[in-house]
């Protein structure tokens, strides 16, 4: 295979051929190396590139080579959100006030990918602890969205959504806390998957929100996302949260929906209130494509109510900042991290206030600040303890609406990528764009984001989602795979296949750039 | 404030009536801590570790570090909440406590809020007169410890004038159930004696069903005492100070005496109280005013999220149930009769808190009248001497091993005495300290003969006064004997050769 070939094959591609000894891990490994080294220092999806990838895959190779029995994945690279801990890097979680940190222990989704053999490649950026849909909030700067490098990745995981999209990494490990995995996927043309709440272990992962907060799969295909879940779902002692659940294989699943007629018969549910005003008419045009699409495989179409998603962002901003603001206490300097002391000394108070008033950032502060006040005695009922009602109400619509249908679906994100800088002073025109997926983490149901691709009136990626009821992971992965499958063979390829960053693309955006230097 | 300026107590009470509320810490003593793998120091193996040495990275709050309820410390709180007649809640939450402290290692300390696992109980406790309270218990709820500081650089030792503090994340993380009384009325000039009496109600409890060490020198068990006084018949509940980590049996009853004397001298001269938190000096025996203290702090507690509600099913709670030990006061009674005490001999053992200490003394094979000889004698004496508690200074099997030797006759009394001090100052145990200070009784009869016959010879006339029938002549001999021996003899031994000497 070609350096280029290596770069685009999708996963279970590469680990076919691995499992084949056509190709080896080192091979791999390097290639996504040099393409990091290539385009990264533009696009800026990662924050720490791994000294030890190399390594890490020559072992692969050496233990294939020994007859050593292998799992699906190994010797594929993949890239990790630096909200994950890893031992041997540095994890940051986007923040100044972490700068430098590595920590003492790998969270157990990487503990997970290192025993299946997978290869780290490094930690991708994200808005400052996740508190973002757009890396503008990075303390490291933004990563560029692969298709138009004027326009944001989306966030907060909006590192590991470039990385793959860009053809960095073939996978990539996100996390979503209400939207922060499916909304990069839509708006960067990749697929992203946020479990069922408690299906992947949150040990180490560094908490934003812990009642919403999920980790789950970034890749290019629906396949790649299932064969990733496969790897890092299932029970962690260490994680109260996490289900005891036996899970189905989620690859199998996949596979099947991949196979024609797999869409016969299943009832999707078109959510009334996530289909039509605040949707960018190209993302409308493309949804109604996609549901027809559907429809004539055999779906059957059913529009659902669902009557307190309007109050969803509402009670999810009163919700995520009072846990964060908790949650985000123990970055006081006094165990690890950033110290800042204040000019002339002070107490451990004053020293605590000036670490976190220079290691925190602006919306960090903002969210921090909503969310004490929000729990502040005198407050707690009218606003924590109503929005966890809306919450309760949330579910219940879910729970109304899968008495009806096998699935939900609407569009992934209202709008395409937006530019730099557009909703940077607007908090609330920003939070907007995750009107679609925080209900699922409201509710811990798990969801989907597949391209249905891109936008006539910008050429840029838009996104679908699809929701099902808790547990029912693997019915996404066949829904999504039947639609991907569709909506490929319409297109003639991945959606991928026509972005400017695709290896084999006539005019490389990056390249093209650096050429007219 | 001055011990002269503090109200008499008699008067204090004939013009105010005492309410009392207590909350008690209660340290488990399971392997492992509440939420995390981590040797527990309140367990007594892991009890002396390096600071710092007990730790994972949910004991330090590391990013991404998640809790995980220990199974056994919910076990062993619903076998306290059970013994302390409380209900168990079938489903009860954790929360979270947010304020900033550097002890903290989250800065949130997890915390059972508004739903304990344990409420509604109440304690029996007996007082020296023989009269019973019942003490209401509100809750019983399990939390996490705080880490310890230390402050370095001041005369005090406190925060103040410190130039740095050190902190010791071993404890942050031990298990412990917090009890907290109801509101305590009618208490009267029992009240000192009665916060006594109930945190050893409690330290009984703890210790029969072996859920801690209970040692409160070692902060297994704290007592924080709430006073406050009703002026009489007002019907008005007065302003309270909450008297902190009160730290030994001695020293609660003597903060609750002092609250009362020094509330009573403020009010009675117009002054108001300051609802606040108060150290306690055990050197002063008086307290100083801590933190002011409101009703409305805003720990902004909310339901934990990273836990699931504690669940335990009935049959659970009613396995646990079918476990408690006998309770405390039935105990008792049977005790009594077991070791042939009288009414007065028993209390005497109770209202010094030693009944644990003599069990175990008794069980580790003395008689129960010697037993209770040494501990409520000189063992409590030296106590005393130095305000501590009898039970800190002397283990039961120490106080078994010296009842034995005596038994043997291998030590007087009179040397026993020497030899408890030797144990005491951490010579080992009462027969090493025999051994190394050499003072097992001369039992050999020809050295006593030897020695005999040597104050014979310098008072001749002895023999002639025994025969004529005057024994205690013989009293002179002995003396100049156990001298010579340096205390280490047997006097009735003596006493025999030398009659045997005269009537030979």
């Amino acid at each position: 295979m070609s350096a280029h070939e290596l770069i685009s094959a999708t996963a279970s591609v590469l680990a076919d051929r691995l499992a084949r000894g056509e190709v080896s891990s080192v091979e791999v490994t390097q290639a996504h190396l040099d393409r990091i080294a290539a385009v990264d220092g533009e696009l800026h999806a990662f924050l720490h590139v791994s000294a030890e990838a190399l390594e890490a895959a020559a072992a692969v190779d050496r233990d294939r080579a020994g007859g050593a029995a292998m799992s699906p994945l190994a010797g594929v690279p993949v890239a990790i959100k630096d909200i994950l801990c890893t031992y041997d890097m540095p994890s940051t979680a986007g923040s100044r006030i972490l700068e430098g940190w590595v920590p003492p222990y790998d969270a157990t989704v990487v503990k997970r990918l290192r025993e299946a053999r997978l290869v780290p490649l490094g930690k991708t950026n994200l808005d400052e602890f996740a508190m973002g849909s757009s890396t503008e909030f990075s303390a490291y700067g933004p990563t560029l969205n692969p298709w138009d490098l004027e326009r944001i990745p989306g966030g907060s995981g909006g590192g590991s959504a470039a990385a793959v999209s860009a053809f960095e990494a073939p996978l990539a490990l996100g996390s979503d806390t209400g939207g922060s995995i499916r909304q990069p996927a839509a708006v960067t043309g990749s697929v992203g998957m946020k479990p069922t709440y408690g299906g992947v272990s949150r040990y180490g992962a560094i908490a934003l929100a812990s009642s919403l907060d999920q980790v789950g799969p970034v890749t290019r295909s629906v396949l790649d996302a299932a064969l990733l879940h496969d790897v890092i779902g299932g029970h962690d002692p260490h994680d109260s949260t996490s289900l005891t659940d036996a899970w189905p294989s989620f690859a199998d699943a996949a596979r099947a929906g991949a196979r024609e007629g797999a869409l016969k018969g299943v009832k999707v549910g078109v959510i009334k209130q996530l289909s039509g005003e605040g949707f960018q008419a190209g993302v409308r045009g493309r949804f109604a494509e996609a549901l027809a699409l559907m429809e004539a495989a055999g779906a059957e179409l059913v529009e659902v109510s669902a009557p307190h998603f309007e109050y969803a962002i509402d009670a999810y901003y009163l919700i995520l900042p009072a846990e964060a603001s908790s949650n985000l206490a123990k970055f006081d300097s006094v165990r690890f991290g950033l110290r800042v002391n204040p000019p002339g000394g002070g107490t451990v108070e004053d020293v605590m206030a000036a670490t976190r008033g220079a290691g925190l950032g602006p919306e960090v502060k903002r969210r921090i600040i909503l969310g004490t006040y929000a729990l502040s005695a005198g407050y707690y009922d009218a606003y924590y303890g109503s929005a966890q009602k809306v919450r309760t109400l949330i579910q219940r619509d879910f729970a109304d609406a899968f008495a009806e249908v096998d699935v939900l679906v609407s569009p992934a994100a209202p709008t395409t990528a937006f530019k730099f800088g557009e909703k940077i002073d607007d908090p609330l025109a920003m939070y907007l764009n995750d009107v679609a997926t925080i209900p699922a983490n409201l509710a811990g149901v798990p969801g989907i984001g597949l391209p249905m691709g891109l936008a006539p009136e910008d050429g840029l990626p838009t996104g679908i989602q699809f929701m099902a009821p808790v547990r029912e992971d693997a019915r996404l992965y066949r829904v999504g795979a039947a639609l991907e499958a569709l909506l490929e063979s319409s297109w003639g390829g991945p959606i991928l296949r026509q972005s400017p960053m695709h290896p084999e693309a006539e005019s490389n955006a990056i390249s093209t750039k650096k050429g007219g230097d | 404030m001055a011990k002269a300026d503090l109200m008499d107590f008699d008067k204090a009470l004939e013009l105010f009536e005492p309410v009392l509320g207590f909350e008690v810490h209660v340290e488990l003593n399971t392997r492992t801590k509440m939420f995390s793998s981590a040797p527990n120091p309140a367990n007594n193996e892991f009890h002396d570790a390096e600071p710092n040495t007990l730790l994972t990275p949910v004991c330090l709050g590391l990013p991404g570090s998640l809790p995980v309820v220990n199974e056994q410390a919910v076990r062993y709180s619903i076998s306290f909440g059970l013994a302390l007649g409380c209900q168990i809640a079938s489903s009860s939450r954790f929360a979270r406590k947010n304020y900033f402290y550097p002890d903290l290692s989250k800065n949130y300390q997890i915390s059972q809020y508004d739903e304990p696992i344990a409420f509604d109980g109440s304690v029996e406790v007996e007082l020296a007169s023989g009269r019973t309270v019942t003490v209401g218990i509100e809750r019983a709820h399990m939390e996490e410890d705080a880490g310890k500081l230390t402050h370095v650089g001041g005369a005090t030792g406190r925060i103040q004038g410190a130039e740095y503090s050190l902190v010791d994340y071993n404890r942050a993380g031990v298990p412990l159930v917090e009890v907290v009384t109801k509101m305590i009325t009618g208490a009267e000039h029992d009240a000192p004696e009665l916060a006594k009496a109930y945190v050893a109600a409690i330290r009984d409890i703890v210790l029969a069903l072996g859920i801690s060490e209970a040692r409160m020198e070692r902060g297994n068990l704290r007592c924080d005492a709430n006073v406050s006084l009703s002026p009489r018949g007002s019907g008005k509940l007065g302003t309270r100070t909450e008297t902190k980590n009160v730290n030994s049996l001695r020293s609660v009853e003597r903060a609750v005496r002092y609250e009362i004397q020094r509330q009573a001298a403020i009010l009675h001269r117009g002054g108001t109280i300051t609802q606040e938190t108060r150290h306690w000096h055990e050197d002063t025996g008086t307290t100083s005013p801590g933190r002011p203290k409101s009703d409305s702090d805003d720990y902004r507690y909310f339901p934990e999220p990273d836990l699931l509600p504690v669940e335990p099913s009935a049959e659970l709670i009613e396995q646990l149930r079918a476990a408690l030990p006998e309770a405390p006061a039935v105990h008792r009674r049977r005790l009594k009769e077991a070791w042939g005490f009288t009414d007065l001999e028993f209390q005497d053992v109770a209202n010094a808190g030693l009944l644990v200490e003599l069990e175990e003394t008794v069980a580790a094979g003395a008689a129960p009248a010697q037993a209770r000889k040494w501990w409520t004698g000189e063992i409590s004496r030296l106590a005393n001497a130095s305000s501590v508690d009898p039970a800190s200074l002397v283990s039961p099997a120490n106080v078994a091993a010296l009842v034995a030797l005596i038994e043997a006759g291998e030590i007087t009394d009179r040397i026993a005495r020497e030899v408890l001090e030797g144990v005491i100052a951490g010579e080992g145990t009462p027969a090493e300290v025999v051994e190394k200070r050499g003072l097992k009784v001369v039992s050999d009869d020809t050295l006593l003969i030897a020695a005999i016959d040597e104050a014979l010879a310098a008072q001749p006339d002895v023999l002639e006064k025994i025969r004529d029938g005057k024994v205690q002549a013989a009293g002179a001999v002995i003396g100049a004997v156990m001298k010579a021996m340096k205390g280490q003899a047997d006097a009735a031994r003596v006493r025999e050769l030398v009659l045997e000497r005269a009537n030979a």
